[in-house]
């Protein structure tokens, strides 16, 4: 048996090319994907062996390593990853990377908006998931931040979420979104996004996740391209 | 019973930020002195679609070992065993300035096809960047295979006039007892790089 992989759901994922999203129209291919049988080097990847070497930090509001906590609402993000089959993907590394609660990110390249930086805070963190696929991370809500694609232009508040999954063609790079965000309608990289498929970006307040007198709770499941099994 | 329908979760781009968390100083070298296999240097730049550089572009190598092995549990063929020396992974982002970047590996050996023979030798390489909301996958060959090239099943269902984006060219490069191979990647015009669905 050879495990091979669902194709890629280019219906449910953005188009390379959404003018709104400036950046795109220089940067997206123009010939069509070539299709090609997946072979060993589709189907395996780096993923579970750079789960093996990592190990968590997952504490986002102390592993600055300063002694004092960020500042911010402190929120736990937990949720489970599963495949397209409903079967969780355990032991697989999530890396994350945020804003602080001002909206600014530390990063040489963030100099042109004027928001404080925290130096008790990152905004870097990763986790594996556990035997059912779950995670969680506690950090703080990051801010909305400005940014140059058109006149007025803001960032809803997000996390960058990375995971690998078991092979190369279960790679993800994505943006995690906090619940009735003013900014949805106003962002391009969030309405790049299918119509039908946005929600599933936009992680649900979970009040049975939430920590009295400490945390807030939100709930975020993400779903891998999955294996299908083939003679 | 749960009605739930599992679809994937949609792609975004990595921002200009990745580099926080992603791509640290040092993984786009793979080998160690205990590794197996010819010293192979892999460079280039990543150009847009006027050829100017893209700046903060994220890109992921992945391939066999010296003997053509995986390390990962799917590789499972018994006359194999991956080089424990050597992990087949690196990251590196761009450089701001050039849009250039550069892995220190091995020359990866021949990888099964499902449909029989032999793969050439080959690195997968999937690229990443602000202005793009899904990756994209190509795969990096070596010119000086001729033979293993024309016979090479996935380089077979790629149109003619592109299969040279996809050779990796022998060139001088920093260290001359390295062999040196360039590998531009490219967005739109003529000769764009061949990305594939994987």
């Amino acid at each position: 048996m050879t495990t091979t992989y669902t194709a890629r759901a280019h219906q449910d994922h953005p188009p390379f090319l959404y003018s709104d999203y400036r950046s795109t129209v220089k940067r997206a291919p123009t010939h069509d994907l070539v299709s090609i049988v997946q072979t060993l080097t589709e189907t395996t990847g780096p993923g579970p062996a750079w789960t093996h070497l990592s190990v968590d930090d997952a504490d986002l509001t102390t592993n600055a390593g300063t002694g004092s906590e960020a500042i911010g609402q402190r929120s736990i993000i937990t949720g489970r990853v599963f495949d397209e089959n409903g079967d969780p993907v355990p032991d697989t590394l999530i890396e994350i990377w945020q804003a602080n609660a001002c909206g600014r990110y530390v990063h040489w390249r963030e100099t042109a908006f004027p928001a404080p930086l925290d130096p008790n805070f990152l905004g870097v963190g990763q986790a594996r998931t556990n035997v059912d696929g779950e995670y969680r991370f506690l950090t703080i809500k990051p801010g909305p931040y400005p940014w140059g694609n058109h006149p007025n232009a803001w960032r809803p508040a997000h996390i960058h979420f990375s995971l690998m999954g078991p092979s190369v063609a279960t790679r993800l790079v994505t943006q995690m979104y906090f619940p009735d965000d003013p900014l949805f309608d106003l962002d391009p990289i969030f309405q790049s996004v299918p119509a039908h498929s946005r929600h599933s970006l936009i992680a649900a307040y979970d009040h049975s996740v939430t920590i009295e007198n400490w945390a807030l709770g939100y709930r975020w499941d993400i779903v891998l391209r999955g294996p299908e099994a083939t003679p | 019973m749960s009605d739930v329908v599992y679809r994937q979760t949609p792609s975004q781009t990595v921002g200009p930020y990745f580099t926080m968390r992603l791509s640290g100083e040092g993984e786009n070298v793979l080998t160690t002195p205990e590794t197996r296999g010819e010293r192979v240097r892999i460079e280039g730049r990543v150009l847009d679609g006027d050829r100017n550089h893209i700046e903060d572009a994220l890109l992921e190598l992945w391939q066999a070992d010296s003997s053509g092995c995986y390390r990962h549990p799917a590789d499972d063929r018994s006359d194999v065993s991956p080089d424990p020396a050597f992990f087949g992974f690196g990251r590196c982002s761009s450089d701001f300035n050039t849009g250039a970047y550069s892995f220190l590996t091995i020359k990866p050996g021949p990888v099964p096809h499902p449909d029989g023979g032999l793969q050439a030798p080959h690195i997968s390489l999937t690229i990443q960047a602000r202005g793009m909301l899904n990756p994209t996958f190509t795969r990096i060959y070596f010119a000086d295979e001729p033979a293993a090239n024309a016979a090479d099943p996935v380089l077979q269902s790629v149109p003619q006039a592109r299969l040279q984006t996809l050779i990796a060219q022998r060139v001088d490069g920093p260290d001359l007892s390295v062999p040196t191979y360039r590998f531009d990647i490219r967005y739109q015009g003529d000769d764009e790089t061949v990305f594939f669905d994987v």
